[in-house]
């Protein structure tokens, strides 16, 4: 798993797992579908990725199915970083 | 336009629900609510006798002779309906009345009545919260909640549910916000636990922070003198905003609030959507919730005697051998954990004699389906040793007594 992805995946796993779950957590668990993180407390998962991607997520991409999986989450943040730096040029 | 392939995609998503053995039927009541109902379902059956243990009717208030009375009086002396929001004439006396009796009962500044509590959660975060404010929540709030801290423009995080630690951490993150607002339930409502509020008012003073609790399954009866769950935790004056209703404990009839620092109660009369927009609080309802308050408020004996139904109502549940959730509020939900279980002990119950209703996703998370009882004060010792025994023969015949989350999702799947 690269950087990025293992920063996502300690994440969830700190902000969402209870002491004592021992669920492992991969780049292709699902999250919401899986019952592990809502569409409720996505929120604190979305605000982490902008702080450490140093990126901002347009409501309309922060959609339960882009937030699925660890996998899932990366491929949206590169695409971002992507058109973000193509727009600066 | 309504045309024959929208009806029938809506059709394919409606079969899908019941596939999925998630379609939520209505069942009709043929009489007053109270701890003995007459209910038709399906509907044509004949009706039948039931006891009610589903119920929001926690000091069995709902049919009170005196409350009935009240309202009558009221409905005959101020009319049937307002035809109008508060603030253009949709505000007689008695609202204000009935507002200053609850910010007493309370022990807040000011009270503001809305249609529902539903709606003063709908309006209260918007009207008072803004882009340089954080609104912090517990994972399990209320559904309400959840709709009016995304009508709010303040930005959102939450905490997992009850959790200390994490809320201290949230607290310290969200340090460079102009306000921060954390936003409990007081009683959980599908769980029936009560939040730590007086760690979470220790934590919100520490860190200057505003503090938000939906107090509607305790107002009336949590509390030495059924003030809500901020009196059972030693805080009464120390609680920012409560929102509560009058359609479960209070009455049962309709009507909500939002009640608090003064301030804040001046900005949802201000700013409030449903407020605003949304009729008026009808004079009938304002005249039975003043008479509960009148019967709450010279006598403990109604929450008195729910806490010790509460109480034979767990230990029988739990002697029998059902997974309970742990809990001391009068909701105490029975675990069965798949969907379909969920409905079929419910459907076994009522043949049972007993009305009680299956609850599985979307009300609560997938996985977690669960049979929600509820005590009141209307029940008597003979409703609650029917009620074991058919919880008995039930959970007997479904092979679920003795049998913890992981035993029931292996024998009937998650």
């Amino acid at each position: 798993m690269d950087e990025l992805r293992t920063a996502i995946r300690d994440y969830v796993v700190k902000e969402y797992l209870e002491e004592g779950d021992d669920r492992v957590i991969n780049a292709e668990t699902p999250l919401i579908s899986g019952g592990i993180v809502d569409s409720f407390s996505m929120v604190s998962l979305k605000r982490f990725l902008e702080k450490k991607c140093q990126i901002r997520i347009p409501d309309e991409q922060a959609t339960p199915d882009a937030f699925d999986t660890v996998s899932r989450i990366a491929e949206l943040v590169e695409r971002i970083r992507k058109d973000t730096a193509v727009a600066a040029r | 336009m309504f045309s024959a392939g929208v009806r029938e995609r809506y059709q394919q998503d409606l079969r899908g629900i019941e596939e999925a053995g998630l379609l939520k039927r209505e069942r009709l009541i043929r009489s007053p609510q109270g701890a003995d109902i007459c209910v038709e379902f399906p509907p044509g059956a004949p009706v039948k006798r039931v006891i009610n243990l589903c119920s929001n009717n926690y000091l069995g208030l709902s049919s009170h002779p005196e409350v009935v009375a009240a309202a009558r009086e009221g409905l005959d002396a101020r009319g049937y309906g307002m035809s109008s929001v508060r603030f253009i004439c949709g505000t007689q006396d008695i609202h204000r009345q009935l507002e200053e009796r609850l910010t007493g009962f309370l022990g807040t500044e000011d009270t503001l009545l809305f249609p529902s509590c539903m709606d003063a959660n709908a309006g209260v975060f918007e009207a008072i919260l803004g882009e340089a404010d954080v609104m912090i929540a517990d994972r399990l709030v209320h559904a309400s909640i959840v709709d009016g801290m995304r009508l709010c423009r303040a930005q959102q995080d939450t905490f997992k549910h009850s959790d200390m630690g994490h809320l201290e951490e949230k607290l310290q993150e969200h340090q460079d916000k102009r306000a921060r607002m954390v936003i409990t339930d007081g009683v959980f409502s599908m769980d029936g636990d009560l939040a730590k509020l007086d760690e979470i008012v220790a934590l919100a003073e520490r860190y200057d922070a505003m503090v938000f609790v939906d107090d509607s399954h305790a107002t009336g009866f949590i509390g030495r003198t059924g003030r809500g769950t901020h009196e059972h935790r030693g805080v009464v004056g120390r609680i920012d905003v409560i929102t509560t209703t009058l359609g479960k404990a209070l009455g049962g009839a309709s009507g909500g609030c939002v009640s608090g620092r003064l301030e804040l109660v001046e900005m949802c009369r201000q700013r409030a959507r449903p407020y605003l927009f949304s009729n008026t609080v009808p004079p009938v309802i304002v005249a039975g919730a003043l008479k509960v308050l009148d019967l709450i408020g010279t006598s403990t004996e109604r929450r008195d005697k729910l806490e010790e139904s509460t109480r034979y109502w767990r230990s029988g549940l739990l002697e029998l051998g059902f997974d309970l959730k742990e809990g001391e509020s009068p909701i105490v939900p029975v675990m069965l954990y798949n969907a379909k279980l969920a409905q079929d002990v419910a459907r076994d119950l009522f043949a049972e004699g007993i009305y009680v209703v299956g609850f599985f996703f979307p009300v609560v998370a997938k996985g977690l389906a669960r049979i929600r009882t509820q005590l009141s004060a209307a029940h008597e010792r003979h409703h609650l040793d029917a009620g074991l025994e058919a919880f008995a023969r039930v959970g007997v015949k479904h092979g679920i007594l003795g049998k913890g989350r992981k035993e029931i999702v292996e024998a009937y799947g998650a």
